[in-house]
């Protein structure tokens, strides 16, 4: 009796994920329809936006420009920290009170609203990069690019560490046998066992930092132009919608959506090259 | 037993949320739009509930944001401080009508340390926006500002990244006063902009322009006011430099305006007036019986525009620095409400 209950609502539960998943996408191809109608694939290749009433201009190029080197540049960035901190608490501290307090250190930071982000980039990061010299007024890709960094430190770290930990002991030990050193053993042995696993964590926070629409708002500059330098300021895909939905109407809107349709897309490529990846070369 | 407990359950959270929505009997109406009227209408709504004990629920969503809800009819006003072109009416496909609500400005902010009061002229503002003025002390800047020094500072242009009822007023002006912005980049809510950093809303503009050294923006006035944000004065048609101020906004509005209000007062020809000053409206249907609305939301809509239409709410509206309608606005505007209908008949 209980079996049959937990079995229908589970069931009923995964069909109605799977409508509204199926419904979204559906509203979205609908609504990105006159856009693509109206510029066809150009849409994606063009680089104006200009909404001038009788000669509106759409093109989703800077944009999808913007949305991918923030994002390439942010795991660039991240890089370092959250391989270090995975071999910390995942091999040379492995099961140590120091490896949990900096896990749980890490994984705090992934529960921390982007709007905070946002605005410690803001009133913090800011100043720092104008201090710096790196731009007149401290917005633009770069520090963008460095406050999504940090966001996705937490997710590629406690992956990683994940995939570190699961290589398997008797590898492990066998290298020791042989006379390996430690560091050996881990550039060596681990690193490259792991490696397909760490590689597709490091996709997936980039599937992360694509999406991120709040703190890169604040402090991209919004301008709708193809960036030409780093410190540039510019719009990602999901900056822009977030933007400039609410006034949007007609044409305009129907970029907004198409935009979200190649967003979505895009994520939804990057996260199935990850799952291919752990599938075909796990440990 | 599993399923009698799920039952109840699912029974009293569907009675729990039944008894949420009959209690509530009291008639709320709900407007959205415009951000820039929004200290005026936060003040004025609430004394409206105040008096009457009618709700008023306003999301400040942008102007364009509000004319789809009406549109959708999931709203019983919407706020603009554009009015609708013959275009854009003809799209809702039902009578509307424009109500004049106030009168405010859009305030040139800047921030350049140390320096509090500035005047530029028309062209120099339109330069500046079209990133041929560079410099802080550009000699132009310094012509109208003989007695501060001004710094070797660089100049970023501030403007909104969204569409927005101000940016339409201010690229207006613009248009008015330089033949080169009217012809490359024109008046619209949004605008392609040739220089400068973009950010979200009023607040987002304000803020920028308070943490950043050498920024130049618009915002609605009361946005600047509030953050103790510097502003310019400003050159108007009659060649005086006027700070935005309830007197010199009014004086913007003293010429003839039409009955309808539907008309853009930027770069008046009075003395005395602020040259970026404009109206900002409050859109309803003519006829109020739509998407099942009950009468008394109707007469409701109607008491609220009354009401922001009293002398009493218009004196108000200087306390927030914008500027109570002319008299004979008021008027024609009042006329105008008594037009609106319930079922074609007229609602008292």
């Amino acid at each position: 009796m209980k079996d049959k209950v937990v079995k229908i609502l589970t069931f009923i539960a995964a069909v109605i994920i799977l409508i509204i998943c199926g419904g979204m996408v559906y509203s979205l191809v609908t609504g990105a329809v006159p856009a693509f109608e109206k510029f066809g694939v150009d849409f994606i290749f063009k680089k104006d936006w200009q909404y001038t009433p009788d000669n509106e201009q759409y093109g989703a190029l800077p944009f999808i420009v913007g949305t991918l080197i923030t994002a390439f540049l942010a795991v660039i960035i991240s890089f370092p920290f959250s391989m270090a901190v995975s071999l910390f608490v995942g091999e040379y501290f492995k099961d140590t009170k120091v490896a949990a307090f900096l896990g749980t250190a890490t994984e705090l930071l992934a529960g921390i609203p982007s709007i905070v982000y946002g605005l410690w980039g803001f009133y913090v990061l800011r100043p720092i990069m104008v201090g710096m010299g790196l731009s007149e007024q401290g917005f633009g890709i770069m520090t963008s690019s460095v406050v999504l960094a940090i966001m996705i430190i937490p997710y590629a770290a406690s992956l990683s560490s994940e995939f570190i930990r699961m290589v398997p002991n008797d590898i492990k030990e066998g290298a020791y046998s042989l006379g390996a050193t430690k560091y050996e053993v881990v550039f060596h042995v681990i690193l490259p066992a792991a490696a397909s696993g760490i590689s597709s964590s490091y996709i997936l926070s980039l599937g992360r930092a694509l999406g991120e629409t709040m703190a890169v708002t604040m402090l991209i500059g919004n301008t709708n132009t193809l960036p030409t330098s780093l410190t540039d300021t510019a719009n990602t895909m999901a900056s822009i919608i977030a933007n400039q939905f609410g006034e949007a109407a007609g044409l305009k809107l129907s970029a907004l959506i198409a935009i979200g349709l190649l967003l979505f897309l895009i994520t939804a490529l990057i996260n199935f090259i990850a799952k291919m990846i752990i599938k075909k070369y796990a440990i | 037993m599993m399923i009698m407990k799920l039952k109840i359950v699912v029974l009293s959270v569907f009675f729990a949320t039944c008894c949420i929505s009959c209690s509530n009997v009291k008639t709320e109406i709900s407007g959205a739009g415009a951000t820039f009227p929004l200290p005026y209408y936060n003040m004025v709504f609430k004394d409206f509930s105040d008096t009457t004990g009618i709700n008023v629920a306003y999301g400040g969503i942008g102007s364009g944001g509000g004319i789809r809800s009406l549109k959708d009819g999931i709203v019983d006003f919407a706020a603009t401080d554009a009015f609708l072109s013959k275009a854009e009416e003809a799209e809702i496909a039902k009578s509307v009508i424009h109500v004049p609500t106030c009168l405010g400005a859009v305030v040139v902010a800047y921030n350049v340390p140390e320096i509090s009061s500035l005047r530029l002229s028309a062209d120099v503002l339109a330069d500046i926006f079209l990133g041929v003025i560079t410099k802080w002390n550009d000699g132009r800047i310094v012509e109208t500002n003989p007695d501060i020094v001004l710094p070797d500072l660089n100049i970023t242009v501030i403007y909104r990244s969204d569409g927005s009822g101000t940016t339409n007023v201010f690229t207006d002006y613009l248009s008015k006063i330089s033949d080169r912005w009217r012809a490359e980049i024109g008046a619209a809510k949004s605008v392609s902009f040739p220089v400068g950093v973009a950010a979200k809303g009023n607040p987002g503009v304000a803020g920028i322009i308070g943490q950043t050294a050498g920024a130049i923006g618009y915002v609605g006035s009361e946005y600047a006011f509030a953050r103790k944000i510097a502003f310019a004065s400003l050159q108007n048609k009659a060649g005086k430099f006027v700070k935005p101020s309830t007197a010199s906004i009014s004086a913007a509005a003293s010429a003839n305006i039409p009955a309808d209000s539907k008309i853009m007062i930027t770069n008046s020809a009075a003395e005395e007036a602020y040259p970026i000053s404009c109206f900002t409206w409050i859109v309803i249907y003519r006829e109020q019986n739509y998407a099942k609305r009950s009468p008394e939301q109707a007469q409701a809509t109607v008491k609220l525009l009354n009401f922001i239409l009293s002398n009493e709410a218009q004196s108000k509206a200087a306390n927030v620095h914008y500027a109570p309608l002319p008299e004979n606005v008021r008027c024609n505007a009042l006329k105008s409400l008594k037009s609106v209908t319930y079922n074609g008949k007229a609602i008292e």
